[in-house]
């Protein structure tokens, strides 16, 4: 039994918007993307964890390949959740992860592993609110968090039901798109965090092309915190070596967290 | 209001990312609108019979009847629509809805071709700007239907992920939605993907099971014995057995890919081999391993090189209603050539799947009266990669 949902609440700061990144489990293996989570475990307030899977449809082409790289190498979500077990003494773990995976192991076998590996939520971009409430039953019942997703097209009915199923925060979508590409923060994203707002009683995590300190720094002054996943990827790739990706992650972290710690929000 | 299926039994649904649920929304809403509006139902008809060449008739086919130990042997000639394949049924009415939805762009994902070509056709007919995505392995196997999309003015947009195949050719096609769902209409080629959409493909491919069932009553004045279809996603099947699903007396069989044997783990047998799962938005029959990782498929056939399968079709296997068989592509290619020799016509390797059937059990399907075999579509995307695997040299 986990207590994910408040974890995962008493995760966001008061006086700043959350800083939420990114890891593959196993890109490009289990022990450097362990090493990947745990430096940037200290910038995080939540650690999103990425278990692969091989038909990941919200995913953009930087994902898509490293999941795909991870499967080559073997990775299985066992291994994912023996890493979030190794940051029991860090900021809380959300896996990301696709329905099917859950399926195939049984929900119950599944959030009790989660569990077990002390994970506080679940995001599952294929979802929706309408589905899976068995899936739910069975999370709420190992007290792992289902973070659902909200996109700038859906209703305002709808995000009220979205509201009424948070437990802990929940993830809207900056754009209508897979990640990887790049947030435009403008007016229609603000509308849509406010018309979120208005019906989401939880704390609001925004992500989806989210690539720069800047981004960060602005959308953080309207929302609750902000998730940098592919952008992370790149940094990986572009480093060409373990050491000096580790080197790019600890940076960039600190880079994301001293933009966000200055961050004043609007009321 | 009525509402369109989006379970059979415990299959389907819509696992999708929240972004496309309002134009799923939206998709069944006009659907239902436009279904029983009699305009739009005299313009699909006009296009089916003046355009697509419809109603596709129904041949007795005697030489391979007699080889086969069939009395009455009727294929459903899907082959003779216009572009080759019962594809047409469905993309020239989806096209139809997006225009009336206001949509500006097409898209569509193929694997043997045969639905991006019927896509581009029926998008050209309406000007409206085209995108098919497809593998890269199947657009060196099913070349002659890249080309022709191109001259029907689509864009083909290559899909390099896993394997280049349908599957992959599929997500990339969402994705595409999930990023353009304001002014793009995706065109699913096959009953299967988030509801709306299994339910609204076989409806608009249930046109093949009606006709056949109105002809063979005239011609043989008797429902068939057996009706036999193949199964890649299980469109043109659906269409076909959704003519029959209420008469008892009618055996129904489905044809899927075997590949190169079941013992060799390369084949397309969601039905026969796989365990439910979810992939491309709907909760299925699927191929995966032990963790739910969705696996290759692999079939001669590029429209039955899937590993799921439509809805459906899992619900018809779980009640018993249609029996599955798997057919290896040995059996597909030697079935693919009886149809040449004995009746002068070359069916798609999709369709040869189904033909197969008859040499596998012969007078066992057609013991008790006719055997109605859909021929859904015509081979000629498939003569180079059946002349080579036949050794046929030029």
């Amino acid at each position: 039994m986990s207590d994910g949902p408040l974890r995962l609440r008493a995760a966001f700061p008061a006086g700043r918007p959350a800083l939420i990144p990114y890891v593959m489990g196993g890109y490009p293996s289990v022990a450097e993307s362990r090493d990947f989570a745990h430096i940037l475990a200290p910038y995080a307030d939540i650690l999103e964890l990425g278990i692969p899977f091989s038909d990941p449809l919200a995913d953009g082409s930087t994902i898509q390949a490293a999941g795909q790289r991870a499967l080559e190498a073997g990775t299985r979500p066992s291994d994912v959740f023996d890493i979030a077990a190794s940051l029991r003494d860090g900021p809380p773990v959300v896996v990301m992860t696709y329905v099917t995976l859950v399926l195939a192991a049984g929900p119950d076998a599944f959030f009790s592993r989660a569990a077990d590996a002390g994970v506080a939520g679940a995001i599952i971009p294929d979802l929706p609110l309408d589905e899976g409430g068995a899936i739910r039953e069975s999370a709420r019942r190992f007290g792992v968090a289902i973070v659902p997703l909200a996109a700038p097209t859906t209703s305002q009915t709808r995000l009220e039901a979205i509201g009424r199923q948070t437990d802990a925060f929940c993830y809207l979508v900056s754009v209508a798109g897979v990640t990887g590409g790049e947030v435009a923060v403008d007016d229609q994203l603000r509308a849509f965090v406010a018309r979120a707002r208005r019906a989401i009683d939880s704390p609001l995590a925004v992500g989806f092309g989210i690539r720069t300190p800047e981004h960060a720094r602005a959308i953080g002054a309207f929302a609750d915190g902000v998730v940098i996943a592919s952008h992370l990827i790149r940094l990986i790739d572009e480093a060409g070596g373990h050491d000096a990706a580790l080197a790019a992650l600890d940076r960039y972290g600190a880079e994301l967290a001293s933009a966000l710690a200055g961050v004043v929000r609007a009321a | 209001m009525p509402e369109l299926a989006s379970r059979f039994g415990p299959y389907g649904g819509r696992y999708v990312p929240e972004t496309v649920i309002s134009a799923l929304d939206e998709l069944g809403e006009a659907y239902l609108r436009f279904r029983d509006d009699a305009d739009f139902v005299a313009e699909l008809d006009g296009l089916l019979s003046s355009f697509v060449g419809r109603p596709t008739p129904l041949y007795r086919a005697e030489r391979l009847g007699a080889r086969y130990g069939i009395d009455e042997l009727y294929l459903k000639r899907e082959d003779l629509c216009h572009t080759g394949a019962h594809k047409i049924n469905n993309a020239l009415g989806q096209v139809l809805l997006a225009r009336r939805m206001g949509k500006e762009r097409i898209i569509a994902e193929t694997g043997a071709g045969q639905h991006g070509v019927a896509t581009a056709t029926a998008a050209a007919l309406f000007g409206m700007r085209c995108c098919v995505y497809m593998g890269r392995t199947d657009m060196h196997r099913q070349r002659l239907n890249v080309i022709r999309m191109k001259m029907l003015g689509a864009e083909v947009r290559p899909v390099d992920a896993g394997t280049g195949t349908l599957k992959h050719a599929t997500s990339e096609a969402i994705r595409d939605w999930v990023t353009n769902v304001g002014d793009t209409h995706y065109v699913i080629g096959s009953a299967v993907g988030p509801a709306p959409y299994p339910e609204i493909v076989a409806e608009l491919q249930t046109v093949i099971g009606r006709e056949t069932r109105a002809q063979i009553l005239d011609i043989a004045e008797r429902l068939p014995a057996t009706v036999v279809a193949c199964v890649g996603g299980g469109s043109n099947a659906i269409g076909m057995f959704r003519g029959f699903l209420g008469d008892d007396e009618v055996a129904l069989v489905g044809a899927e890919a075997a590949g190169e044997g079941i013992a060799t783990g390369h084949h397309g047998a969601s039905l026969g081999h796989g365990r439910p799962g979810v992939l491309h938005g709907s909760l299925s029959y699927l191929l995966q391993d032990d963790d739910g990782q969705i696996a290759e498929a692999h079939s001669i056939s590029a429209g039955l090189d899937y590993p799921g399968v439509g809805p459906e079709h899992s619900y018809l296997r779980d009640t018993g209603r249609v029996r599955y068989e798997a057919v290896t592509d040995t059996e597909a290619l030697e079935a693919f050539i009886a149809l040449s020799r004995c009746e002068g016509i070359i069916p798609a390797l999709e369709s040869s799947h189904a033909l197969a059937l008859l040499a596998r059990e012969g007078t066992d399907l057609g013991g008790a009266g006719p055997v109605v075999v859909c021929l859904s579509g015509r081979g000629d995307k498939d003569v180079e990669q059946a002349g080579a695997a036949l050794g046929i040299d030029v």
